[in-house]
């Protein structure tokens, strides 16, 4: 047996190891990526400052704001069509692979690698292979951000119905009810809420993804981010950086009151 | 009548859950299953709805053996046979009569089942039971608003509206406080004269199974130990059942 | 078959009563449809709208399948060679760890100093708002401000990432501080103790799990940026030999070998994630 005073002994030296061997890491890899710790943080106040006198919309800027908005709202728009298709897909193929109301074993496993599949494909890949076969065009964003989404919204969903769904489904199927009338009348109702308050995150995330896939693609609000920026515009890019915090909390705090009613 | 003979099941292999459980229950009985925590008490409820596949035996409910049936047969065995657990397993969200209904599901067309369509009679039935077990007035509240004791009454309505012969109930009792298990019983007890039931019951208090049941069945280990009347429940049975002196809860 | 079912129970015979409702109309329940309801129409309305820039579909879409069988079925590191390919991919990792290590620190910082219960309100809700803000703006979109600062490279990708990773773990680390047992707390104060005493032995080992659970959360987030930044930023690492592979150089079979790299990578870092939170919860 361990006395207390080791045992506290024991625990400091844990904790001094952890954190000499995470600070060793943050030494290697600024070393290898070659970061000055310095002239990087003090790279943040110039950098506010820059923000402060190139940024700030004049007068001028002012006539980009209906192009901006324009643009902004096609991108609130790809970004929402993208998370309901992707959630109509997501919710169908996690009732085949959750384990509460999936068909078999194999049909599971196979669900949940696809899932991790899209999951982790970067979705700059997603981009590029998609801009290549479908150019320039909306079309192009709205498949990224979809592809993307499906990943994570199957694994949501699935561990939605595995937490919330498992016991009224065997209460129901006690009663001998059917297969769809158990999932329609007890698992759908119950994890619904859930479901929605995951589309909204969903929504969320991915108008902030938007941008990037913008940038790549040529599209919506990242396009004419990137434009600005690059023909040294600041002031506009300014605006449209802007524009883009004011929708991202908007959005956030619509979908936090809907969630307070709902959940 | 229920027959239940030779009844074996085992998770592992050789390591068997119940071994060669045999009994028969007569309609209007209540019947307490009680024993330690792991000795298969779950395992034979479960198995009597087929919820749990067991390994091999018998289990006839009105002279057709349960265990041959295919799956069409099987639902309309389970619609006879409700079932009430220890978490009430209610769709939370939904109301009261909604939850009520649900035990119609067994009877209606897929169809009408996925879109929740239910009769007017079927409703007038489900207020009238709800008038029974206390809860008319709480038939459009959603379940989630429930005290304990009231989800457990929902769920006793739920499976009478399956018109059952026989009720399971997997520790009906176990989350209640004293007062609301009391109810809960009493309400059990009452359903099972009145309705000319089978109500089979998984508990862990003695004491309320002395009190309500007409017959016990004592399992131990998956072995069935005791299968008598309640009153021929004596010290000596529970001692061997518990491996150990818990008789001052027979008080 | 069975049937003689229905003669168990009698049908109460009342009068022809008005139809009984199943449900009232409540908030939620409306909320729930008019939500689902909007979701819809709108995407309706935009998928109907979508601009295709005039493209045939199916040809696209064949084309796509081309595309996707020469990336999966014939990976290869084409000009690039393995070993460099290896080194970028070495690189966005390193860069993920060390801005997850950044926001992890300055995070837990801005947590405890933002969290409800622990500080006076007015802090708190400043450095609320200005997470806020920081979230809103997309991580892509710091690297390029700070890039003009600090030139393209390894330094604004840095940066980029970390701002984002902050205002992030902020909010994580001060919910789950915001969950823990007022008493935890009260108890230590009694004693005397000193704010960052009570913050290092009563808040920090109550909430180390979920501490370890979103860290790890953070760091998968942050090589997908690793990829993303220095894809669009022109920042380095894989993600630029990615943006090369499939954007310039158009070489499919290489893009699909260095998905398939990063797709090992996200696997590895998800099994570390488990065993550690496991290592964790277990003690």
């Amino acid at each position: 047996m361990q006395s207390p005073t080791n045992f506290l002994k024991h625990k400091g030296w844990h904790q001094t190891a952890i954190i000499a061997i995470i600070g060793g890491i943050y030494v290697f890899a600024s070393w290898i990526l070659s970061f000055d710790n310095l002239a990087g943080f003090t790279a943040i106040p110039r950098a506010f400052a820059w923000l402060g006198v190139n940024f700030k919309p004049t007068s001028s800027s002012m006539e980009f704001l209906p192009k901006i908005w324009q643009k902004l709202i096609q991108t609130v728009l790809l970004a929402i069509s993208s998370t309901v298709v992707a959630s109509a897909i997501s919710i169908f193929i996690a009732l085949l692979g959750s384990k509460v109301t999936g068909i078999n074993g194999t049909v599971q496993t196979i669900v949940r690698g696809i899932a991790s599949f899209f999951r982790n494909i970067p979705l700059v890949a997603w981009s590029m292979i998609l801009l290549f076969s479908f150019k320039q065009s909306d079309f192009t964003g709205f498949l990224a951000l979809l592809l993307l989404s499906i990943g994570y919204l199957i694994r949501a969903f699935m561990e939605i119905i595995e937490d919330e769904a498992s016991e009224t489904m065997l209460a129901l199927k006690a009663t001998g009810a059917s297969y769809f009338q158990v999932i329609f009348q007890a698992v759908l109702p119950q994890i619904l809420p859930s479901i929605l308050s995951w589309i909204l995150y969903t929504i969320e995330n991915n108008v902030r993804d938007a941008t990037l896939v913008g940038i790549l693609t040529g599209t919506g609000i990242g396009f004419i981010f990137d434009v600005y920026f690059k023909s040294f515009r600041y002031d506009a890019a300014g605006m449209t950086v802007l524009a883009i915090i004011i929708v991202v909390i908007a959005l956030e705090t619509i979908s936090n009151q809907i969630r307070r009613v709902i959940l | 009548m229920l027959e239940v003979k030779n009844l074996q099941k085992s998770y592992e292999k050789d390591k068997p859950a119940l071994t060669d459980i045999s009994f028969n229950i007569k309609p209007g009985t209540f019947v307490a299953i009680i024993g330690p925590s792991g000795a298969g008490k779950t395992t034979i409820l479960r198995s009597l709805n087929q919820l749990i596949k067991d390994d091999d035996g018998q289990i006839i409910l009105d002279g057709k053996d349960i265990r041959t049936a295919n799956k069409e047969q099987l639902r309309k065995f389970r619609r006879q046979i409700g079932m009430v657990f220890q978490n009430y397993n209610l769709v939370e969200r939904l109301t009261v009569i909604e939850n009520v209904l649900h035990g119609r599901l067994g009877y209606k067309s897929t169809l009408a089942g996925v879109f929740g369509k239910y009769t007017q009679e079927e409703k007038e039935e489900a207020m009238s039971l709800l008038k029974k077990v206390g809860l008319e007035n709480f038939a459009l509240k959603r379940c989630s608003e429930l005290s304990g004791g009231q989800k457990q009454r929902v769920g006793i309505a739920r499976s009478l509206i399956q018109h059952p012969k026989v009720i399971l109930c997997d520790e009906p009792i176990a989350s209640l406080d004293p007062a609301s298990a009391q109810n809960v019983m009493e309400l059990l007890k009452r359903l099972t004269d009145e309705y000319n039931l089978i109500c089979i019951a998984n508990l862990h208090q003695i004491n309320m199974a002395k009190k309500y049941a007409d017959q016990i069945i004592g399992i131990r280990k998956g072995h069935l130990v005791f299968d008598e009347d309640a009153d021929l429940l004596s010290e000596d049975i529970l001692r061997t059942l518990y491996d150990q002196d818990i008789t001052k809860e027979l008080e | 078959m069975i049937n003689a079912d229905e003669q168990i129970i009698q049908q109460p015979n009342p009068p022809k009563s008005p139809e009984i409702k199943l449900h009232e109309n409540s908030l939620s329940r409306t909320m729930i449809v008019v939500v689902f309801a909007s979701l819809v129409v709108i995407t309706g309305y935009t998928l109907m709208h979508l601009d295709a820039a005039g493209i045939q579909l199916n040809t696209a879409f064949k084309e796509l399948a081309t595309n996707l069988q020469q990336m999966f079925l014939q990976p290869s590191a084409g000009t690039d060679g393995f070993m460099p390919l290896l080194q970028a991919l070495a690189g966005s990792v390193l860069l993920s760890i060390l801005t997850t290590i950044i926001g992890a620190v300055f995070g837990f910082f801005f947590a405890v100093l933002a969290s409800k219960n622990l500080t006076n309100a007015y802090l708190g809700a400043g450095i609320r708002v200005v997470m806020a803000v920081v979230r809103a703006i997309p991580t892509i979109i710091w690297a390029l401000i700070f890039s003009i600062i600090c030139g393209l490279g390894t330094t604004a990708a840095v940066l980029g990432l970390s701002f984002h990773s902050v205002a992030y773990l902020t909010k994580a680390y001060s919910e789950s501080i915001e969950g823990i047992d007022k008493s935890t707390i009260e108890s230590l104060k009694v004693t005397g103790a000193k704010f960052w005493v009570v913050v290092f032995q009563a808040i920090w080992p109550t909430i180390i799990a979920s501490f370890v659970s979103w860290t790890f959360i953070r760091l998968e987030i942050n090589f997908a940026n690793a990829i993303a930044v220095g894809a669009a930023a022109g920042a380095g690492g894989i993600g630029y030999q990615l943006f090369v592979a499939s954007g310039m150089s158009f070489d499919f079979h290489e893009t699909g070998l260095i998905v398939y790299l990063v797709i090992f990578v996200t696997f590895v870092l998800e099994f570390i994630a488990v065993k550690i939170r496991q290592m964790y919860l277990n003690r």
